[in-house]
């Protein structure tokens, strides 16, 4: 047979990996046509919202239900009382603690739900939550964690023994009635003796201020309850379907066969939809009470002021080196404060989650950290926002702290990082915290970053601009942002990493069809990713059809195999390597048809782009087409008939993904407004699947390292009154503060991964928030600034000027 | 309750006849009344766009216009944009030039958008990033939208000075 297209035809022809795939998912998108869980309507619906708290910390004295029931409309109003006999006022939180689904005799931070109300709509629904009385006895209130470890004032009673005593809680022993438990990695002993006999040690406190991830789509559900088969359907906005079937079957009775969780098209998730919230468990309960299927839609003050906070950690720490600037030793010490449950959604094991990645990029022999988990009347949450559990604020802690040292040292900062950098022939690198890199190339990628930009030239146009602004020439200062990122992602292989005891494995199930095209669905489920788009791309390369005739399935628990969900870059890490082990499963198989069709033996065939090839003969082939028709039409000694595989895939290792970022800023002194002249983000995710998507992701991680570093918070005030609570007050940047992007990439594979391929949504958004932090910083180095608290917003800007004299 | 409103509307080319509360909200109209759902809820304050419609040929966000405001008025949503076989140029260039990831902000940014290229046919990049900055996008960072919205204006013009 002879070939009708040449080879590199065939391969453009699949659309496999590596190329800019477009995306399948936008056809629908943008018509308008995607199915988005408020885009779900069944007869009969409902619809339920909750009357919240408008205190931070009160006694609940009474819920007087009786006037909202009379309200056109309403139907029910679920309270506390309602849901103590099923054993649902309560629930369990990802981290092993309990949290209320509604007020249980007390509230503990603003906006807390304290009634369900169901009506026939959303206008019902919120004249019945008007008509709902709630007596409240306030209490003190406590929003700072330091004042929470001292206080007599008890958060938590229900984690108080009857004689007063404190009992463990799921992470060891507590050491006050506010304290959640303390968390530590590394050596205390020897890293305390390396920091005291230091030539130099530098020292900062730095405050990573409590964000949201705030997906433009806040979380909701619809919840259906089939009496007739005992089946229940939910529909909602999860990161995680079936760990969210689990939860839902575990702690409401029903058995997981006749649960079926289905995550639609989801609006962003950025860490938010990963938690289980009140509002799918009062809907569930509400769908079971009124027979009819119930919606709940949070708006976006509930989204903000309830669901999945994220950061909120006071930082302490202590570097050591040598005068020459070798890092010798690093301490640090976290109080993380949690809100008034711990809901944060960490592997179980890891409570502060993977904040010792906390030693970065570099080669530090020693080290310590130490965490302190502290209720408050905060929301709950802490959740990773853009970021794989903790990573964010362990690359803010390191990347802050190299800046910091560079000061006490009087050194170039890009300079002190290329030295202490973990040199290419360490990998894999076990760090003093535990983790064992799996790959790495730092120098390669910082060298080129530095020559990109010009840095020497940067630094000789800052120096004569300190110059004009002593000179009185300019009201404008220059600050050069560095930072140099290692993610850790991936989670996770299940020696270590498990939720709520469920194994942090993902999984693939590939059905090859007759005519040679495929349906694979995954444990995943994609917000935004393009994940429809590029694991069949993956597959493309691996079984060799066309990425076209390949449907990506997530999100529906009753069809896909079971996965622990998207966050943390997990999807391309785990799923995406459990999507190429099903189709070598898959080619394995195809490889015996071909050599049965061929009339060789096994061994003698091989695959090539898109077929099975004799060896030695490459006219004499079979395509995967054909291949795929003879698995459902040829009697095959020895073989099944069909051509389906399904892979679970537990990973070896995480992946640790880098990056080199560059912020070039000016900024006004007088006014705090700051321009970002250039940003350059050179990122190595290893093998890259789509540049386009990579591209993309990289763009919008960095915007949200932008919002969160110059001026994105969640602020409370002293009586615990949320101050942001809508998009006036919290920052999302518009298309007019967001500069344009220069991306660059190095690629270094992961050793262990199937493909090579490490991740990359969040990098961005890890590497970009202390890039854009420093810059700040940055520029006012040569006045005197060491370090100043995020996030950089223009009054506070203006009030570091203020404070370092240069107003005059 | 208060008394229902009488309201006309004209929807994507089509009559629609209804009686309404005063308080209902226009985008509630849309999505809930007459099923389209392509225009979504993302604040509820006017902030963040993803509810935009052009209404008697100005850009609103519907999340906080009463439809009684709106009586007789003339509404397109981006169902009314364009639709499979006979796409809009931007929704075409948003795919080609990756303006999208989630997808939520989408109907309400290329709704937005293609009111911009009727105001400003050939706009500069400052241009379109003022005239978007209505709508958020919490996915792309802006600059492959900016791109798909240049890319299609380009293409519009085009097509325009060949009919011509």
């Amino acid at each position: 047979m002879k070939d009708e297209i040449s080879r590199d035809d065939r391969v453009a022809n699949l659309k496999g990996m590596g190329c800019s795939r477009k995306r399948v998912e936008d056809a629908r998108f943008t018509q308008g046509k995607g199915n988005y869980v408020d885009d779900i309507k069944l007869d009969g619906m409902l619809f339920g919202d909750f009357v919240r708290s408008p205190y931070a910390h009160a006694r609940v004295t009474n819920i007087d239900t009786s006037a909202a029931l009379k309200v056109p409309g309403v139907l029910a109003v679920l309270t506390a009382a309602d849901l103590a006999p099923l054993g649902l006022h309560w629930m369990p939180t990802l981290a092993g603690d309990k949290q209320m689904v509604l007020a249980d005799g007390k509230v503990l931070f603003q906006g807390q739900e304290v009634a369900f109300v169901v009506a026939v709509d959303r206008y019902a629904a919120a004249d019945g939550i008007d008509a709902v009385v709630v007596d409240y006895e306030e209490l003190p209130v406590i929003v700072d964690p330091f004042e929470s470890q001292q206080s007599d004032v008890v958060l938590r009673e229900d984690l108080v023994a009857l004689d007063g005593s404190i009992p463990p809680g799921a992470h060891g022993p507590r050491k006050h009635h506010n304290h959640i438990f303390t968390w530590s990695a590394g050596d205390k002993d020897p890293t305390l003796e390396v920091i005291a006999n230091a030539e130099v040690v530098a020292e900062a406190s730095m405050y990573y201020h409590r964000t949201h991830p705030c997906p433009l789509e806040t979380c909701g559900c619809v919840a259906s309850m089939d009496k007739v088969n005992g089946k229940l359907t939910l529909w909602g906005t999860f990161q995680a379907p079936h760990a969210i079937r689990t939860v839902v079957s575990l702690i409401s009775g029903i058995e997981e066969h006749n649960i079926r969780v289905i995550s639609p098209d989801i609006g962003g998730g950025f860490g938010n939809k990963v938690g289980a919230y009140s509002g799918y468990v009062c809907s569930v309960v509400a769908s079971i009470v009124t027979g009819k299927p119930v919606k709940w839609i949070e708006d976006r003050m509930d989204n903000l002021m309830t669901t999945a906070f994220a950061r909120d950690y006071h930082m302490t720490g202590k570097i050591a080196a040598t005068p020459e600037g070798r890092i010798t030793g690093l301490w640090c010490h976290v109080t993380a404060d949690h809100g008034a449950f711990d809901a944060c959604a960490d592997p179980s094991k890891f409570p502060a989650g993977f904040m010792n990645i906390c030693t970065g990029s570099y080669d530090i022999p020693t080290a310590f950290l130490e965490v302190d988990g502290v209720y408050t009347n905060k929301a709950p949450g802490g959740v990773s926002y853009r970021c794989s559990f903790r990573v964010t604020e362990a690359v803010y802690f390191i990347e802050r702290m190299i800046e910091v040292l560079a000061i006490k040292l009087n050194m170039d900062a890009a300079e002190l990082r290329r030295i202490n950098f973990i040199r290419k022939e360490q990998f894999p690198y076990k760090a003093a915290l535990g983790w064992e890199y799996d790959s790495g190339d730092y120098h390669t990628a910082w060298d080129k970053a530095l020559a990109t930009v010009d840095y020497a030239g940067l630094r000789a146009e800052q120096a004569q601009r300190v110059a004009d602004f002593k000179a009185g020439k300019t009201r404008k200062i220059m600050g050069i942002g560095l930072s140099f990122f290692t993610e850790i992602v991936g989670a996770g292989p299940v020696k270590n990493c498990d939720i709520l005891g469920l194994g942090m494995f993902d999984s693939c199930e590939i059905r090859i069809h007759p005519t040679g095209s495929a349906i694979a669905r995954l444990g995943t489920i994609s917000q935004g990713q393009g994940h429809a788009t590029t694991f069949a791309q993956i597959l493309a390369s691996e079984i060799g059809l066309p990425a076209d005739s390949i449907t990506i399935e997530e999100g529906d628990t009753d069809t896909a195999p079971y996965g622990l969900g998207t966050y943390g870059s997990r999807s391309t890490p785990v799923a995406g390597a459990a999507t190429a082990m099903a189709g070598r499963k898959i080619r394995a198989k195809a490889q015996m048809i071909a050599a049965w069709l061929l009339e060789v033996h096994d061994n003698d065939v091989e695959f090539d782009v898109d077929r099975f090839v004799v060896k030695g003969s490459p006219e004499r082939f079979k395509t995967m087409k054909e291949i795929a028709f003879a698995a459902y039409n040829q009697a095959i000694p020895g073989l099944e008939p069909g051509l389906e595989a399904v892979s679970y895939y537990d990973p070896p290792n995480m992946t640790y993904p880098f990056g080199a970022y560059v912020c070039v800023m000016d900024i006004d002194v007088d006014t705090g407004v700051t321009e970002i002249r250039r940003f350059y983000a050179l990122d190595d995710c290893g093998t890259r699947i789509n540049p386009m998507i990579i591209e993309g992701q990289v763009h919008g991680g960095l915007t949200e390292a932008l919002a969160v570093a110059l001026g994105q918070e969640i602020a409370y005030d002293k009586m615990g009154n949320v101050k942001t609570g809508t998009l006036m007050d919290f920052f999302l940047p518009t298309a007019w503060e967001v500069p344009n992007y220069e991306t660059d990439f190095t690629v270094t594979p992961s050793p262990h991964h199937p493909i090579g391929a490490k991740g990359v949504g969040e990098s961005p958004h890890v590497g970009g928030v202390p890039c854009f932090s420093n810059a700040v910083q940055d520029a006012f180095r040569p006045f005197g600034n060491i370090h100043t608290n995020m996030p950089h917003d223009h009054w506070r800007i203006w009030q570091m000027a203020n404070k370092l004299g240069l107003h005059g | 309750m208060a008394k229902k409103m009488h309201i006309k509307l004209k929807v994507n080319g089509k009559e629609e006849e209804f009686l309404a509360e005063p308080r209902e909200l226009l985008i509630y109209t849309l999505r809930e009344r007459l099923n389209i759902t392509g225009p979504h809820i993302g604040c509820e304050t006017s902030h963040c766009g993803a509810c935009t419609v052009t209404i008697n040929g100005k850009s609103v966000k519907s999340c906080t216009m009463f439809v009684a405001q709106a009586d007789g008025a003339d509404i397109t949503t981006i169902e009314g944009i364009g639709a499979a076989g006979n796409l809009h140029p931007l929704q075409e260039a948003f795919k080609e030039h990756h303006g999208l990831q989630c997808g939520y902000c989408t109907p309400g940014m290329i709704t937005r958008a293609a009111k911009l290229l009727e105001e400003i046919p050939s706009p500069t990049e400052e241009q379109i990033r003022f005239g978007m900055a209505g709508n958020i996008c919490r996915c792309t960072g802006y600059q492959n939208i900016v791109k798909s919205i240049q890319a299609a204006a380009a293409q519009m013009n085009a097509a325009r000075e060949a009919a011509e």
